[in-house]
C-alpha cells in the first residue's frame, strides 16, 4: 500500500492524522457549510449584518417551510424527476443493446461505430445546440419534458454504449460460445444470459445518468422555459429572483435542489464509484 | 406559476373590483385557453399579476387562463424563444425601441386595429410610446418616475436640505462623505442601473434632444459633449460617491446599503418603494427629489414604461385582446398601480393616481417639471445590441474611470455598425 | 458420414446471416438517436455557420449565404478574443484538478476508522449540480456577507471583490470548478491505488525507494490509466465550462468571463436578435479546438484496443 500505512509510523504521527483528516474536511467543504449555516438563519441576521455570528434564531422549518409551500419548487423538482427517470430507463435499455452488438459481435466498422458514440460523447454542446433546438421546435417539443428527454437520451447513449460495450468485453465469452453451440437464438443470449450478467453495469449507469441529468443545466434553458417543463437547475433561478437577496431562502432553495443526486449517490455509493472509475484500473 | 384558476372561482367570488372591471359582462363568449407569459417576478407585481388572471379567469367562465411567471432578468434573454418557438397569447415586455427587434421580426402582433376601434380609451397620450412605423405593437400597463430616493432622516441628521443643483448635490455628498457614509447605492450587476445614470447626467450636461440624438446614432460616443457628461460623473466616482462593489450586486442586493443607512441616497425607479417600506423604513425616513439641475437645460426625465404586447402567433386572439382591454381599463388601472400593488403610475388618463406620497410626487414632476421631455430608459431609447454594449461600458466606466477612452472608441465602433 | 444440417431443410437467410444481421438490430435504436441529435447535428452546424439566420423560418429560405464571413467578423471581434483567452485559462488551470486530486488520494488512503465516510464526503462536492456549485461560490466570495472575507478579514487580511474584479473573476470560477472536479480526480486515484501492485512497492522499497522517488517511478506510472481518465474529463471539463459562468457572473463583469461556450450561447440566443449562424461558427471554433484532443483520446483508446485484441 502506498503511502505507508499509517498504523506502521509513531504514535504521534498517527495522532496528528487522525486530527487533520476532520480538519481538512472541513475546510474542504468550508462553502457548502457557509450556505447550510445560511439556510437556517433568520432574515434579520442578513439586515442586522450577523452573516457568520450566532444564529439569533433557529429557523430550519420556516425557511425550509418557505422553499416547499411558497414557491414553484415542487413543481421544478417534480420537472426533474419526470425528466431523469425516462431518461435514465431510455439510455440504458438502448446502451445495453448497443453495448451488447459491439462488444459480442465482429464485423466491419464495429470498431468505427464505437468510436463514432466515443466521439460524439466528447462534443462541446454548443455545436449541437442551434440543430437540436431547430428539430426540437419542429418537432413541436419545444418546452416539453419530452423533447429534453428525447435529446438526454440520444447524447447520454454514447456514454453509456462505451460504459456498456467495455463491460461485456469483461465477461467470459465462454458462455455465450457455449449457449451458440447448442443452438440458442442470438436474442435469447441477449436477454437470458448476457443480460443478467449486466446488472451491476446497469445499476452503476442508471445511478450515474441519473446525476448527469438531474444536474444538466445547459439544455434545460434552451429547450424549455417556465415551470411547465423546466427541471429544477433552472428553475432555481426563477426561485433566487422570487427571494432575491434573501440569502436564507435561497440558500435553502439550492440545499433542496441539490438533494435528491446527494441522496443517491450516499444510497449506492458503491455502483457510483464502480461507474465512474470504470478504466480507472486495467 | 402556470395554473389554471377555475378552482379558486369560489375564493374569487368576493373580490370587489370584479364587479367594476370595465365591459366585462357575465356572459362572456370567451372560451378555450389564454396563455400568458409575464415577468412580474418580484414579489408584489406578481401578486397583481396571479390577481388579474384570476379575476379574468373568473369573469369568463369558459376560458381558462394559463398563467406563467419568470425571471424579469432572464426573461430578457429568453423572449425571443418564447416568441419564436412557443407563442403564448400575451406576454410582457418594454415600450419604445426595446420592442424595435421583435416588430422588426414579426413576432409581436400589429393591433393598430384595437387601438383604431377605441378598445383603449384613455390611453391616447401614452400611444406614442407604443408606435412604430406608424402601427401601434402593445399596450402599457404601468409607468413610473426615476429620481433620486433618499433617507430623509440621516439628511436632517446632517443638516442636508435637498439639492437643486448639480454643485449643491455634490456639497451634499461631501458632507455624507465625511460622516463616513457613502451617497449612492447602486447594484449594477444587471448593467442597467447605470444605464439610469447615464440617462439623467446626459438629459442634464446636454439636454433632453442631445440625449435622443444620440440614442437614434446620430451623435458619436467620442463627441466632447458626451465626454463633458462623462466628465461630470467622474466627478462623483472620484469623490467614493458610490458603494463599493457595486458591480456584484442586483438592484435588489444593493438595497440594505440604503436600509441600513450606510449610503443615503439611490438613484432608482419608483418600484423600489414597496421594498424600502417592506425593509421597515418609514415614510418619515424615505423621500424623494428630482436629478438635480447640471447645465441650463430643460428637465428631461426617465419613465419607463412596461406593456402587454400580443404575439403573432397567439392562438386565442380574442381572448387577448378581451385582456388588453381589461388591464387598461381605468378600474383596473386605478387598483394595479395603487400603493399596495405596483405603486407606480397608471396610463389611463381616467384611473386616478393614488394617494401616495411617492406617486403624487413622481405624477407632479413629470406632467409639470420634465419640461425637456420624457425617455423611456437607457436600454429602451437606444437600439437593444446598442445598449447591451453600451452598458457594459457605462458598468465599466464606473468601476475603471480611467478606461473611459477605450470604452468610448468601443462604444463609436459598435455605433458605426449597429445603426449603419 | 452424416450431415450436421440436414440440407432437405434449407436455414433460413435470417438463421445464415444472424451473425451480422443480430448486431445491426441491436445497433439500429441506438445509433438513429445518436445520429439524429448528435452525429447530424455537428456537420448541420457547420453549415449553418455559412449562413446569417436568425432562426426563423427555414434556413435555405430564410438564410442568407454569407461564406466564411462569420469567421471574418470572430478574427476582429474583441469579446471573442476574450473568450479564446479565457478558455486558454480554463485549459491550463482546470488540469491542476490532477495532482491536486492525486494529492487528496494519497492523503486520504489510510486505513484508520471512518475513513470511508471521509472519502465520500470529499468526494460528494462532484454529485452537485454546476448550477449549485455556482451558486456555493457565488455566495462565499460575496464582498460583505460572504465568508471567505469574513476569514481573510480574520486573519487581519483586506477584502477582496472575487467576482467583481475582471482581473479576478475568471480565476474565481474556475477554482470553483476545480472544487468538483478535484473530488472527481481524487476518486480515480483513490481506486487506482487500490490496485497498485503490492509486490512492486516491496521490491521499491528493498531498492531503497521512498517517498517521492517512490511515486515517481512505482507508483506514478501504475496509476496511467486513472491519469488518462482524470486527463480525459478534466479537458472536456474546462471546455464545457458553461454553467458557473452563467451563474456566477453571467459573463460579466464587463464580459471579462466569457468562454467561447458561453459566448456562443448569448449571440445565438441574445435577446436583441438570434444569430444562429455567427453562433453556430463560435460553437465550430470550440469543436475544433476540442477535436484535436478527441483525436488524441481515440488514438490512445486505439491503441489499448489493439494491444486487447483477443
Amino acid at each position: 500500500m502506498f503511502p505507508t500505512p499509517i498504523e506502521k509510523r509513531p504514535r504521534a504521527a498517527q495522532i496528528t492524522y487522525q486530527a487533520l483528516v476532520p480538519l481538512a474536511l472541513v475546510m474542504w467543504l468550508l462553502p457548502l457549510i457557509a450556505v447550510a449555516l445560511f439556510s437556517i438563519r433568520p432574515l434579520s441576521d442578513f439586515t442586522n449584518g450577523n452573516y457568520w455570528g450566532v444564529p439569533s434564531s433557529f429557523e430550519f422549518f420556516t425557511n425550509y417551510g418557505k422553499v416547499f409551500l411558497e414557491s414553484d419548487m415542487p413543481r421544478y423538482m417534480l420537472n426533474s424527476v419526470l425528466i431523469t427517470v425516462p431518461t435514465v430507463i431510455g439510455a440504458v435499455a438502448l446502451s445495453c443493446m448497443t453495448g451488447f452488438a459491439l462488444g459480442i459481435y465482429r464485423f466491419r466498422g464495429n470498431l468505427l461505430i464505437f468510436f463514432m458514440f466515443i466521439a460524439g460523447n466528447f462534443v462541446p454542446f454548443q455545436i449541437l445546440m442551434v440543430p437540436v433546438r431547430d428539430l426540437t421546435v419542429d418537432m413541436g417539443l419545444y418546452d416539453t419534458k419530452l423533447g429534453l428527454v428525447l435529446f438526454h437520451i440520444a447524447f447520454q447513449t454514447g456514454f453509456c454504449t462505451l460504459f456498456m460495450r467495455n463491460f461485456i468485453r469483461a465477461l467470459p465469452f465462454e458462455l455465450i460460445e457455449a449457449a451458440r453451440v447448442e443452438g440458442v437464438a442470438e436474442w435469447r443470449i441477449f436477454w437470458f444470459i448476457v443480460l443478467p450478467l449486466m446488472k451491476p453495469a446497469i445499476a452503476a449507469l442508471a445511478v450515474l445518468i441519473f446525476t448527469f441529468i438531474w444536474n444538466d443545466y445547459f439544455w434545460a434553458i434552451v429547450l424549455t422555459q417556465g415551470p411547465d417543463a423546466q427541471p429544477v437547475t433552472a428553475g432555481i433561478t426563477s426561485f433566487n429572483s422570487q427571494f432575491v437577496a434573501q440569502y436564507h431562502l435561497m440558500s435553502a432553495g439550492s440545499i433542496v435542489a441539490a438533494l435528491p443526486p446527494v441522496a443517491m449517490f450516499f444510497l449506492m455509493q458503491r455502483h457510483f464509484i464502480a461507474g465512474l472509475t470504470l478504466g480507472a484500473v486495467k | 406559476m402556470t395554473s389554471t384558476f377555475k378552482a379558486s372561482i369560489a375564493a374569487l367570488a368576493t373580490t370587489t373590483m370584479l364587479a367594476g372591471a370595465a365591459g366585462a359582462g357575465s356572459h362572456s363568449n370567451l372560451e378555450g385557453t389564454l396563455r400568458i407569459i409575464s415577468d412580474m417576478s418580484n414579489p408584489a407585481p406578481r401578486a397583481i399579476m396571479e390577481s388579474l388572471a384570476a379575476d379574468f379567469d373568473a369573469m369568463h367562465p369558459n376560458l381558462s387562463v394559463e398563467l406563467e411567471i419568470v425571471d424579469r432578468e432572464a426573461w430578457k434573454s429568453q423572449i425571443r424563444n418564447a416568441l419564436s418557438a412557443n407563442p403564448p397569447d400575451v406576454i410582457n415586455w418594454y415600450a419604445a425601441n426595446r420592442m424595435g427587434p421583435y416588430v422588426d421580426s414579426g413576432l409581436f402582433m400589429d393591433i393598430s386595429d384595437w387601438w383604431a376601434a377605441g378598445d383603449f380609451a384613455g390611453l391616447e397620450s401614452v400611444q406614442g410610446a407604443m408606435t412604430i412605423d406608424g402601427k401601434q405593437w402593445g399596450v402599457p400597463y404601468t409607468y413610473y418616475q426615476w429620481g433620486i430616493y433618499y433617507r430623509e432622516d440621516i439628511f436632517n441628521e446632517l443638516g442636508l436640505t435637498e439639492p437643486a443643483t448639480f454643485e449643491e448635490e455634490i456639497a451634499n455628498c461631501q458632507k455624507i462623505l465625511d460622516a463616513g457614509k457613502k451617497c449612492y447605492s447602486i447594484g449594477s450587476k444587471f448593467l442597467w442601473t447605470a444605464g439610469g445614470w447615464f440617462d439623467y447626467l446626459n438629459m442634464r450636461t446636454n439636454g433632453f434632444d442631445f440625449h435622443m440624438q444620440l440614442a437614434q446614432g446620430e451623435v458619436a460616443w467620442t463627441d466632447d459633449r458626451v465626454r463633458e457628461t462623462f466628465a461630470n460623473w467622474r466627478k462623483l466616482i472620484d469623490m467614493g460617491a458610490y458603494i463599493d462593489d457595486h458591480q456584484t450586486y442586483s438592484w435588489q442586493e444593493a438595497l440594505p446599503f440604503v436600509v441600513n443607512g450606510e449610503a443615503t441616497a439611490y438613484l432608482i425607479g419608483n418600484f423600489a418603494v414597496p421594498h424600502l417600506r417592506e425593509a421597515g423604513l418609514t415614510d418619515d425616513q424615505i423621500d424623494f427629489y428630482q436629478f438635480p439641475k447640471i447645465a441650463d437645460v430643460a428637465m428631461g426625465e426617465d419613465a419607463p414604461t412596461d406593456t402587454f404586447h400580443v404575439a403573432s402567433g397567439a392562438t386565442n386572439i380574442d381572448a387577448a385582446r378581451e385582456f388588453l382591454k381589461f388591464v387598461t381599463s381605468p378600474d383596473v388601472q386605478t387598483r394595479i398601480n395603487g400603493p399596495d400593488g405596483l405603486g407606480q403610475l397608471p396610463v389611463n388618463a381616467n384611473a386616478s393616481v393614488a394617494d401616495d406620497e411617492f406617486i403624487q410626487q413622481g405624477f407632479e414632476m413629470l406632467s409639470q417639471n420634465a419640461t425637456g421631455g420624457i425617455a423611456q430608459f437607457f436600454d429602451r431609447d437606444f437600439p437593444a445590441e446598442m445598449a447591451s454594449i453600451g452598458m457594459e461600458g457605462l458598468q465599466e466606466f464606473m468601476v475603471f474611470p480611467d478606461n473611459l477612452e477605450d470604452i468610448l472608441g468601443r462604444l463609436e465602433q459598435a455605433r458605426q455598425r449597429i445603426y449603419k | 458420414m452424416t450431415a450436421v444440417t440436414d440440407p432437405t431443410v434449407p436455414r433460413s437467410w435470417m438463421q445464415r446471416n444472424r451473425m451480422t444481421v443480430t448486431p445491426l438490430l441491436f445497433l439500429a435504436p441506438g445509433i438513429l438517436f445518436f445520429a439524429v441529435y448528435v452525429i447530424i447535428p455537428i456537420f448541420q452546424s457547420f453549415y449553418i455557420s455559412t449562413y446569417e439566420w436568425n432562426g426563423l423560418g427555414e434556413l435555405s429560405e430564410q438564410g442568407e449565404f454569407v461564406g466564411l464571413r462569420n469567421y471574418q467578423e470572430l478574427m476582429t471581434d474583441r469579446a471573442f478574443e476574450v473568450s479564446l483567452w479565457n478558455n486558454v485559462k480554463w485549459l491550463a488551470l482546470y488540469l491542476l484538478a490532477i495532482p491536486a486530486g492525486l494529492f487528496i488520494a494519497l492523503f486520504l488512503n489510510q486505513t484508520i476508522a471512518g475513513i470511508r465516510i471521509y472519502k465520500s464526503l470529499f468526494f460528494f462536492p462532484f454529485v452537485l449540480s454546476q448550477v449549485v456549485v455556482g451558486l456555493v461560490f457565488s455566495w462565499f466570495y460575496l464582498p460583505r456577507e460572504g465568508l471567505l472575507n469574513a476569514v481573510l478579514g480574520f486573519f487581519g487580511l483586506g477584502s477582496v471583490n472575487v467576482l467583481g474584479d475582471p482581473t479576478l473573476a475568471t480565476y474565481g470560477i474556475i477554482a470553483a470548478g476545480l472544487w468538483p472536479q478535484t473530488a472527481y480526480c481524487m476518486i480515480l486515484y483513490l481506486t487506482g491505488l487500490n490496485a497498485v501492485d503490492p509486490e512492486q512497492i516491496e521490491a521499491g522499497r528493498l531498492d531503497g525507494a521512498k517517498g517521492w522517488r517512490m511515486l515517481w517511478h512505482v507508483i506514478l506510472p501504475q496509476l496511467k490509466p486513472a491519469t488518462f481518465i482524470a486527463f480525459v474529463v478534466t479537458i472536456i471539463g474546462a471546455l464545457r465550462s458553461f454553467d458557473l459562468i452563467s451563474v456566477m457572473t453571467n459573463g460579466g463583469p464587463f464580459g471579462s468571463t466569457r468562454v467561447l461556450s458561453f459566448y456562443m450561447f448569448e449571440k445565438a440566443l441574445s435577446e436583441y436578435g438570434f444569430r444562429m449562424g455567427y453562433g453556430s461558427a463560435i460553437a465550430v471554433v470550440l469543436f475544433l479546438i476540442m477535436l484535436v484532443f478527441i483525436g488524441y483520446f481515440l488514438w490512445q483508446m486505439y491503441q489499448d484496443e489493439k494491444s486487447a485484441r483477443r
